[in-house]
């Protein structure tokens, strides 16, 4: 596998010459490479229509060690505390020490990240990053790790996660400018939005809002989302909110920002995680079922110079690299884990995913069939609406996709689970939003 | 929402300057590319479509409708803390160009997706702030 083409990979060389050949040149000598890379892709597009990339990656590393910290609420602890006792629990989950660790990858702690907790955490490893993509970061970390352990570069990457949003009081959704501990301005873009009052809750709400005026979705439907969340959330014993919710009780709640109530929203907790990522070879060493990376992939989406479609998201573009790597169809995914910050962005999540048409959303999540026992079972550990969310919930997909596929998640088990999909999507604002896919499967 | 402004003030830059000194004007500054065409928004020194420099200002008419909208109920940061409820929409201009914007001048229950807006300056000290207000 390691190395090896994907078998719709045709040499750049035979398509760079053709093109230029048809393109010509600018007329000052200089070739005219405009779409160059556009028409790459699209000659290494297989049948069903999912992006192929040039060398395949698929199962090029696995999750081999991954932690939740059953904290929801530690003000007797350090956010980098939390990083370290989540590190420790990935490792030990993985069989393995400290010293096996040579890649570390983080977000959302410290100034810079990686540099503060590599300082705290003592270590040295070949590879750092703390790409901060909001929410999505360790999607996007997981990437990195399948990218470097296929090179050779390393084989042990640790990413871990931390945050005491609750202790510290953070008004993660309706903190506005504060949210980001900005005391001014920037020029470009602040000052063109946020001047206007921009919140976390009000960005995904001019979604919301949207895709109820242009495909009819209801607000009963966006709370079903919330509902099926606390269900689940029920047969997490670490889940912040166990007790049961009905669609009328999300619909009674407070107005945030409307069209999104106080139950359409994520709570905020404390919380934290990590995961180990490792080689083919470390993995298959394991005390564990490696959880392989099957499939994976990225995108943004943001004002589009004033031309965005704002019911739309980034992963049309994500989960067609991830389906494509994987070579798995929709229809294998046995469970989804998707960042669920809001009702709307599971709605939009999986239409973008392509669980489902766009505008579809709505009548897709009523009826049970995101529930467990239903046709895609979404966030069987209660999500960011019920279990926990401590500001960037990514981690926590990939965490709970790892006990599904290794069948560790007890009465919340989605039977004879074998291939998950991770969809999360990250920004501070919502102007401007990450989305990464990760497709993970069991041998 | 309208008086004394309390809210964080917009910072110009020498990029952004033009837009600003046109909101003082009482002029909502647009940009389309002589290269490709397009118009844009928000602001910026170059054409966001195809990275061409040659762009042209065009002022817009002003005049536009509510694409999308939130009544927003809560949020912390001080100016903003107490103008709530307060509706922030992205606007679709006559130029075909979204931006975005308060709308002030009704009631907040009265906003619907598809109204008819124009913009208006409110005054933030040195600075004069885009809005939109009905018809
Ligand atoms: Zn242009």
């Amino acid at each position: 596998m390691s190395g090896c083409q994907g078998s719709g990979g045709t040499p750049p060389d035979t398509i760079f010459t053709p093109f230029l050949a048809r393109k010509g040149d600018m007329g000052d000598g200089r070739p005219d490479r405009s779409g160059f890379i556009t028409l790459l892709v699209r000659e290494r597009t297989s049948a069903d229509g999912e992006e192929q990339a040039m060398v395949n990656l698929s199962k090029a590393a696995a999750i081999i060690g991954a932690y939740e910290h059953p904290t929801r609420y530690a003000p007797d602890k350090s956010e980098l505390l939390l990083h370290l006792e989540s590190a420790q629990g990935a490792l030990e989950d993985a069989g393995l020490s400290r010293g096996d660790v040579d890649a570390y990858l983080t977000s959302g702690s410290g100034a810079p990240p990686a540099l503060t907790l590599t300082d705290y955490l003592n270590l040295h490893p070949k590879f750092v990053d703390d790409t901060d993509v909001g929410g999505a970061s360790f999607l996007f970390h997981l990437n990195l790790a399948c990218l470097g352990i296929q090179a050779g570069w390393f084989r042990c990457a640790l990413i871990t996660y931390g945050s005491t949003a609750r202790s510290r009081r953070v008004a993660v959704g309706t903190g506005g400018l504060a949210r980001r501990g900005a005391t001014g301005l920037a020029p470009t873009p602040d000052s063109f939005e946020e001047v206007y009052g921009l919140t976390t809750v009000g960005m995904r709400a001019l979604m919301a809002q949207r895709h109820m005026h242009q495909y009819g979705t209801k607000p009963e439907q966006l709370a079903a989302v919330a509902v099926a969340m606390r269900r689940h959330a029920s047969k997490n014993p670490h889940a912040m909110y166990r007790d049961p919710i009905t669609v009328e009780d999300v619909l009674r709640s407070r107005m945030i920002s409307s069209p999104l109530h106080m139950l359409d929203c994520c709570i905020i907790s404390d919380g934290a995680g990590a995961v180990v990522v490792a080689s083919p070879e470390v993995a298959r060493g394991c005390k564990k079922t490696p959880v392989w990376v099957l499939g994976f992939g990225e995108g943004v989406i943001h004002h589009e110079a004033g031309h965005r479609d704002w019911t739309a998201t980034a992963f049309p573009q994500a989960a067609s690299q991830a389906f494509g790597m994987s070579g798995v169809r929709r229809e294998d995914i046995d469970m989804a884990m998707v960042y669920d910050a809001f009702t709307i962005t599971v709605v939009t999540a999986l239409e973008g995913l392509g669980f489902c048409q766009v505008g579809e959303g709505g009548p897709f999540v009523e009826g049970g069939r995101i529930e467990l026992g239903g046709e895609l079972p979404v966030n069987t550990d209660g999500g960011g609406l019920s279990s926990n969310h401590p500001g960037r919930r990514g981690m926590f997909l990939l965490i709970e996709a790892t006990r599904q596929l290794r069948h560790e998640a007890g009465e919340r088990q989605v039977p004879g689970c074998r291939l998950a999909l991770c969809g999360a999507t990250g920004g501070g604002t919502g102007l401007r939003q990450s989305a990464a896919v990760a497709i993970l499967g069991r041998d | 929402m309208v008086g004394d402004w309390d809210r964080p003030l917009p910072t110009e830059s020498g990029e952004t300057k033009p837009f600003w000194e046109a909101c003082r004007r009482g002029q909502y500054l647009l940009q389309q590319c002589r290269a490709c065409g397009k118009v844009q928004a928000y602001y910026r020194r170059f054409c966001a479509h195809c990275w061409s420099k040659d762009v042209e200002e065009v002022v817009s008419s002003g005049k536009g409708a509510v694409h999308t909208f939130t009544v927003t109920y809560q949020n912390q940061t001080p100016g903003f803390r107490e103008a709530v409820p307060y509706v922030l929409a992205v606007v679709e201009l006559e130029e075909g160009v979204q931006v975005l914007g308060n709308v002030i001048g009704c009631d907040v229950g009265a906003v619907r997706i598809g109204m008819p807006v124009k913009v208006t300056f409110v005054d933030a000290g040195e600075m004069k702030v885009p809005m939109f207000e009905p018809v």
